[in-house]
């Protein structure tokens, strides 16, 4: 049945692609042979993160954008993250409503996923879902996090180029030059250029930015769109295609993608490691000493780990 | 167990989606993954976003008179294209007379003006086919 569905999904069906992601985010025993086998078949597509706060355009600006790819022929594919409720786990996921004009293109696979928990602005699953349409032929791929604040700044570990969308009215100079998020912007994009000082944002970025960069040897440019009407869309476009040439000019983009690579797999150590925990080990016993405060915090993780470590895995 | 993920739509030129609106509300407290594609799709664009979401259940909303022949062309394509696995529910302006007939077209369910929404999702939850662990 697997191998039928590999099938498929290598002869170009969605079908077979939309199932696999599904196996994939819900982390399945298939799903995880399915991305053995597909991620030596990755590495091809070059990936743009989409981030900024919520309501500032960024489904907007990603289906102008991927319109644009698609007059280059390019084939896209897009991964757009909403959040899941931490109180019920439903999710609604609405970054489809601004991409209704991509929906019928035969070269444009859009999938919404929900957090389900993680809490960097993607998901888990938005990662495996981008090794699956890496190997499904995608040129490019676009991940867009959910609506972010100051801190989340996963997508770095995740994308080649990261374009930071900002509006007008969200904030002084000290807002621009803080650290975080305002940090992981290759391209910075002031949407919704028509209304309020758009201009003014512009200063603040450029202002900040002149201070230095992520990449010595690269200034991110400060774009002004109307992502609606598509105006600014081709200059970003252009900038993720000078970024692209930077990075594989100076040499940069295999280091990049290495310790993307590097962190991609201690986060899943990390994460099996709380598997474990969560699963393996008697928290209970460990856990009402604290809860009699006999034992602080600190020490009752060391206790936890220890046993943990000393426990054989099945 | 599996999240049920829910494509929530509005097909034809029909802009009422306040009861669309509430419904992928409810579905999301719920539980559910719900895909919200927004107002004026056509048949065509519903089942390609239906596809690449793989969505267990697809949720037509019509307030415009035009269900009668939206509902069955959605309902066509689905089977075809993804198979008869997935749910497809409709609701809004339904006269009684068109149910019927637009059960027989595929459409498992029709829920009108009153009905509780705990109902629409006891519905779900009991027809729904997430299948197996995969």
């Amino acid at each position: 049945m697997l191998e039928q569905l590999l099938r498929e999904f290598y002869q170009g069906s969605k079908l077979a692609a939309a199932r696999i992601i599904t196996m994939v985010e819900n982390d399945t025993p298939a799903g995880r042979e399915i991305l053995r086998k597909l991620y030596p078949k990755g590495g091809r597509a070059y990936i743009v993160g989409m981030t900024g706060p919520a309501g500032s355009g960024k489904s907007t600006l990603t289906n102008s954008l991927v319109k644009l790819m698609r007059q280059q022929n390019y084939r896209v594919g897009v991964v757009a993250v909403d959040p899941t409720s931490p109180f019920t786990g439903g999710a609604l996921l609405g970054d489809r409503v601004r991409m209704g004009d991509l929906a019928l293109d035969p070269g444009v696979f859009i999938r919404s996923m929900g957090t389900r928990g993680d809490l960097g602005g993607l998901s888990w699953a938005a990662r495996d879902a981008l090794t699956v349409l890496d190997a499904f032929g995608c040129d490019y791929l676009i991940a867009e996090t959910v609506g972010t604040g100051q801190s989340q700044v996963d997508v770095a570990t995740v994308a080649d180029t990261v374009i930071m969308v900002t509006v007008p009215g969200l904030g002084d100079d000290i807002q621009a030059a803080k650290a975080g998020i305002m940090e992981i912007g290759n391209i910075f994009v002031v949407n919704k250029a028509d209304r309020g000082d758009a201009d003014q944002v512009v200063r603040f970025l450029q202002a900040t930015l002149e201070l230095g960069s992520r990449d010595a040897g690269w200034q991110p440019p400060v774009i002004k769109t109307i992502a609606w009407q598509g105006t600014g869309v081709e200059e970003v476009l252009k900038a993720i295609l000078a970024h692209r040439r930077f990075l594989e000019q100076a040499g940069l983009l295999a280091g990049l993608r290495q310790a993307r690579m590097k962190e991609e797999v201690m986060r899943r150590v990390e994460r099996m490691i709380l598997d474990r925990l969560n699963n393996g080990i008697q928290t209970g016993a460990v856990l009402s000493r604290v809860y009699a405060r006999e034992l602080d915090p600190w020490t009752a993780a060391e206790k936890m780990l220890q046993s943990m470590l000393c426990s054989k895995q099945e | 167990m599996r999240k049920i993920r829910v494509l929530v739509a509005k097909v034809g030129l029909d802009g009422h989606d306040r009861g669309a609106k509430v419904i992928a509300r409810a579905f999301r407290d719920a539980g559910m993954e719900v895909v919200y594609t927004g107002i004026r799709q056509t048949p065509e664009q519903v089942v390609a976003a239906a596809i690449q979401e793989d969505v267990d259940v697809v949720g037509l909303s019509s307030l415009s008179g035009a269900h009668e022949h939206l509902f069955p062309r959605v309902a066509k394509l689905v089977k075809k294209q993804m198979g008869d696995k997935v749910l497809i529910v409709g609701g809004g302006i339904i006269p009684e007379e068109d149910i019927p007939a637009l059960k027989e077209a595929g459409i498992t369910a029709v829920f009108g003006p009153g009905t509780s929404l705990k109902e629409i999702i006891d519905f779900i939850k009991a027809n729904v086919d997430v299948g197996q662990a995969d």
